[in-house]
């Protein structure tokens, strides 16, 4: 008998070119193992992400949305780091007035060297996404 | 102590003297006020520069026609006013036209404020039906005792921030019991001072009575704990938000009317929104059906990212609202929420920066992984 299939969560990142997505390669290139769950978008900068493209993200039903940046004070663009943290923070802040799964979005500095740590991030986080499950809202029709 | 200047008229007259003695002594060219345009009650901002004209100027009217700092931004967009203007105008209003200002929409130069302590502005639909002169006296008189009068919009209802921040003058409006005989403004500004200067009228050393002021903030955030409460039973996560705004027939007025929103092109009404065909397919695919047009909670989500951090909670947009969707109360919920994250109360100060904008090196840790 064919065991039921695991639940695989479709996580959508936004990983920025100079530090976490090298970071994301770094952890390729060393055969470290991390699931199979990521869909990695390339932005020049993680505060080139509008929180319109995570509400989009959510909406279309990802299963969970992280944005991955440079460590504070290390970014390429001197602060764009700095405003994707307020602005993170801000939707968080949105997602728990309004009662929806505010978990499902997540905010993670990875440095270029840190191919380690971007393997971390995403078995953690997609372990996190599936105990919490599918999101409902891919089912739904009134959006 | 500040100064403040006795005039015994009552509030509305004693205003409009105020508006005539500086237009007659030439300290402004123009005055920018409320102004009974027609016999049935209807009002429009409109902008006076002869004095015979503030005959049916009703600069403290309980209705809000557009949000001025709307008008006030499309007034000094292309430029600043050459010769200086007054501006009677809401608190709310006040600070909607600093958040432009703040957002380069417009600009403060040779506008001088006159705004009141306020109590609150009647639906737009009781100007179309003729009800609100019926209501005036019942207004004002709970004004005068520090009440809150029924009927209101909403977003009023609830509005703790009914004291100007930066007005160069402050008519003393609520909880004064003798509003219909006397008008007492307060010259917060040295520009106010010297404008009033050479005005007949008595001088007096005073302040704004704090006590009375809080008492009647507490019976607002008393009505507005009511009315946060009954929405947040709501506001459940996605089941809820489309119970909420599943009503909404994407007329998009919610959005053409508030000050805050100034984009001449919104994005949700850009080419980038509309859907293809292989979206239709996509999401068809996955889902089985779809609401047409789709993206209402996307719509009323993005704008809440928008333009949260600047609600003034003026509640234009409920009240445009032709499907009764309580906009101004979610909005204002969540903006309230996002705004104490920064300690922002927008159109505070034209000083503070936007925190959009502008960051802490050390903050929000607990966000971060």
């Amino acid at each position: 008998m064919k065991k039921e299939e695991e639940f695989m969560p479709k996580i959508l990142a936004f990983l920025c070119n100079w530090c976490s997505y090298a970071g994301a390669d770094l952890a390729g290139t060393s055969r470290l193992k991390y699931p199979p769950s990521i869909l990695p978008i390339r932005v020049m900068c993680s505060s080139r992400v509008d929180p319109l493209f995570i509400i989009k993200a959510y909406l279309a039903g990802a299963d969970g949305v992280l944005v991955a940046g440079c460590h504070p004070g290390d970014c390429h663009y001197d602060k764009g780091n700095y405003y994707t943290r307020r602005r993170f923070a801000m939707l968080k802040k949105i997602f728990e007035e309004l009662g929806l799964e505010s978990d499902r979005l997540l905010l993670s500095w990875v440095s270029a060297s840190e191919g380690t740590k971007y393997a971390k991030v995403a078995t953690e986080f997609t372990e996190k996404i599936k105990k919490s499950g599918d999101n409902s809202v891919k089912k739904e029709i009134f959006l | 102590m500040t100064k403040a200047l006795k005039i015994n008229k009552n509030s509305e007259q004693g205003v409009l003297e105020l508006l005539k003695f500086l237009l007659e002594s030439g300290k402004v060219k123009g005055v920018f006020t409320l102004k009974k345009i027609s016999k049935d009650g209807a009002v429009a901002y409109s902008l006076i520069t002869k004095s015979d004209e503030l005959k049916d100027a009703v600069p403290l009217f309980p209705l809000m026609p557009v949000n001025a700092g709307k008008l006030l931004s499309r007034f000094t967009l292309r430029g600043e006013t050459t010769e200086p203007v007054a501006a009677v105008v809401k608190p709310c209003e006040l600070r909607a036209f600093m958040e432009l200002v703040k957002r380069e929409q417009g600009s403060l130069e040779n506008i001088f404020v006159v705004s009141s302590t306020c109590g609150g502005v009647y639906p737009l639909k009781m100007a179309v039906d003729g009800s609100i002169d019926k209501n005036l006296s019942k207004y004002w008189d709970a004004v005068k005792k520090a009440e809150i009068p029924t009927n209101l919009r909403s977003a009023c209802k609830g509005c703790g921030e009914f004291k100007p921040y930066a007005a160069d003058m402050t008519v003393d409006l609520i909880s004064k019991n003798d509003i219909d005989k006397q008008c007492l403004i307060f010259l917060n500004t040295e520009k106010g001072m010297e404008f009033a200067k050479g005005m007949k009228a008595e001088f007096l050393e005073k302040e704004l009575d704090k006590g009375k002021l809080d008492k009647f903030r507490s019976k607002r955030e008393a009505e507005k704990k009511k009315l946060f409460d009954e929405i947040e039973t709501k506001m459940n996560g996605m089941d809820g938000l489309i119970e909420i705004f599943g009503k909404c027939i994407g007329c998009h007025g919610c959005m053409r009317v508030c000050p805050i929103c100034y984009c001449k092109l919104c994005e949700f009404e850009s080419p980038d929104c509309e859907y293809k065909p292989s979206n239709y397919e996509m999401e068809l695919k996955r889902r089985g059906g779809l609401r047409v047009p789709p993206d209402t909670i996307y719509y009323q989500l993005g704008r809440l990212t928008h333009i949260g951090i600047s609600c003034v909670g003026c509640g234009s947009c409920e009240d445009v609202c032709p499907v009764d969707i309580p906009l101004s109360i979610i909005f204002k919920k969540v903006g309230e929420s996002v705004q104490k994250m920064f300690d922002y109360i927008p159109g505070k100060s034209i000083e503070e920066k936007i925190p959009l904008i502008t960051f802490e090196k050390e903050e929000f840790a607990e966000v971060e992984d």
